[in-house]
């Protein structure tokens, strides 16, 4: 345990200096690292641990990016000031159109979430209700501020989304190892034994969904700071087979597996570039090893640790 | 007043009638056994009972309330547990978090203050895993709280079935052929856990093939044959019962 520690504080620490000595170029490809370990962290709400099959979490994503461009341009509220609308129209969003499919079991689920992506972002593209812009999008959206300082280089970035990733790990980690946690993981396990044991297994569901649609929401607001331009193709189906995969290969309902999923996924191709033509053959080929060999991802979910008294622990009898 | 009623109960899968017209009381504090062939109905009537299916007629009544129909849920808040005939544990995670999933019903904290620990989320978590741990070696299973469900044996994967459902502190506790897979000795251990439940209060009512525990355990057997009742009584009665020898023996020429 002290071990790991130790590991996860040389990592922080590398990390915490590691622009001081990259061009703007590596620190934008951290960025996109960082972002997407964020919108992989709140998948993993769903995918993970609710075992509920999302393949439209861009859905999500597009639908806080587009709350936080819109309402930024037209009524200029600072952007950093929009991350709870973005979490609530996002939230609002996959309640909406969660609630009648959440009963789905498996690929079903999976079909419809497909669909509903998809949708979005063909409307999106013919600019629904006059306000998205269409295939352009939207433009002009104004950087972030911190206290009077503007967020402008990939440097800046970095520590922005760098703080929004350590939170959201703070936060997921001890919703992981809660009340909360344990239910959506007994739905995952066995829906009947769940709802069975006195579960509210639809509840939770929805609850699961819902808050993992707000969380891609708020990752859509910092994105739409960081582009300054959003457009629809930002949010295609690819988008959402990127955050499936780097939860499925990370590890299913493990943070440190979907942080290396997205170190994978996104940081490695950048390393890669020379052999840009060859990625998605790699990426296939990885995908079915991992399949074969390892279907539980690459660092799976351990086993919650409970404060266990001693007596107990030795299994002595009194 | 009976703790658990149920009246001309009645369910049927397309053309087969699974239950039908079955009424019977469970009084507080007994053991009441169900009994019957294969395919007699008595999973199905578990299964009515704790909102698993929907009955086509009937009532259900828990302590007076009527809870036919109710979420499997809300009943089991209510005060109704129950174990599983095929084994549902939740495979790949701990005993202990098998157990807590019992527990779950009687908190109340959610994400919110899950994410914020607050103190009574903390206290909360604290109580929960002293039941869990409680229940746990209530069947006797202590020692073994961090082991995978799925890496139990048979037996006690069994136990664990029945701690679970004791965590959420139930008023009945259904339990759907609680000794199936178990050794002699393994179910002589099992009535003495039954026995024990009872003197906590809990009522019991269970669905089992082994003639012995049932003889032996329940205070009162209801036999089902072809979804109908046909016999209700003490074991000593049933025992005697002509038309509960030939459900199970058949009919001499």
């Amino acid at each position: 345990m002290n071990k790991k520690l130790y590991i996860y504080g040389v990592i922080f620490a590398v990390l915490a200096v590691a622009p001081a000595f990259l061009n703007p170029y590596w620190v934008d490809v951290l960025n996109n690292v960082g972002l997407y370990a964020i919108l992989g962290l709140s998948l993993n709400l769903i995918v993970g641990h609710a075992g509920l099959f999302n393949l439209g979490h861009a859905a999500f994503f597009a639908v806080g990016a587009y709350t936080a461009a819109i309402l930024n341009t037209l009524y200029g509220i600072p952007v950093l000031w929009l991350l709870p609308a973005c979490a609530l129209t996002a939230g609002l969003f996959a309640a909406v159109i969660a609630r009648p499919i959440i009963h789905l079991r498996g690929d079903y689920l999976c079909i419809v979430t497909i669909g509903v992506g998809e949708i979005l972002r063909i409307a999106l593209t013919n600019d629904v209700f006059g306000i998205t812009g269409g295939p352009n999008g939207i433009f002009g959206i104004s950087r972030p501020t911190v206290f009077g300082y503007v967020i402008r280089k990939p440097h800046d970035f970095y520590y922005l989304i760098g703080a929004f990733l350590m939170v959201t790990i703070f936060l997921f980690h001890r919703l992981e190892n809660s009340r909360f946690g344990r239910a959506v993981n007994y739905l995952r396990e066995d829906e009947t034994a769940a709802e069975g044991s006195g579960i509210d297994t639809s509840h939770y569901k929805l609850a699961v969904f819902v808050l993992g649609a707000a969380w891609a929401g708020m990752a859509g607001d910092i994105f739409a700071a960081k582009m300054t331009i959003i457009a629809p193709e930002s949010f295609n189906f690819w988008e959402s087979v990127v955050m499936f995969a780097i939860v499925i290969l990370g590890g299913s309902g493990s943070i440190p597996g979907v942080l290396l999923g997205a170190v994978l996924f996104v940081g490695l191709p950048e390393v890669f570039r020379d052999f840009a033509d060859a990625r998605m053959l790699i990426f296939g080929a990885a995908m079915v090893i991992m399949m074969i060999v390892r279907t539980e991802g690459i660092l799976p979910q351990q086993p919650r640790a409970y404060a266990l008294p001693e007596a107990r622990n030795a299994g002595g009898n009194p | 007043m009976s703790l658990l009623g149920l009246q001309n109960l009645t369910k049927s899968f397309g053309g087969l009638m699974a239950v039908n017209e079955v009424s019977f009381d469970v009084e507080q504090g007994t053991i009441v056994g169900l009994i019957g062939p294969n395919g007699a109905g008595k999973t199905t009537v578990f299964n009515l009972i704790t909102g698993n299916h929907r009955s086509d007629r009937g009532t259900i009544r828990f302590e007076g309330k009527d809870i036919t129909n109710w979420l499997t849920h809300r009943i089991v808040r209510l005060g109704i547990a129950r174990t599983f005939q095929t084994i549902r544990l939740f495979q790949n995670l701990t005993v202990i978090e098998n157990v807590l999933a019992g527990c779950h019903c009687r908190m109340n904290s959610g994400s919110i203050p899950a994410m914020l620990r607050t103190p009574g989320e903390r206290r909360e978590e604290r109580e929960a895993l002293a039941r869990a741990l409680d229940d746990l070696a209530f069947v006797g299973l202590q020692g073994q709280e961090m082991q995978l469900a799925k890496n139990l044996s048979y037996g006690s994967q069994r136990l664990l079935e029945i701690a679970r459902a004791l965590a959420s502190e139930p008023r009945l506790v259904i339990l759907d052929e609680p000794a199936g897979g178990m050794n002699g000795q393994e179910t002589e251990a099992l009535i003495g856990t039954i026995r024990r439940i009872q003197q906590r209060g809990i009522t019991t009512l269970l669905i089992e093939h082994d003639m012995s525990l049932v003889m032996k355990a329940c205070e009162k057997i209801v036999v089902l044959e072809y979804g109908t009742k046909i016999a209700e009584g003490p074991p000593e009665a049933i025992q005697g019962d002509p038309k509960v020898i030939e459900a199970y023996l058949g009919m001499e020429d």
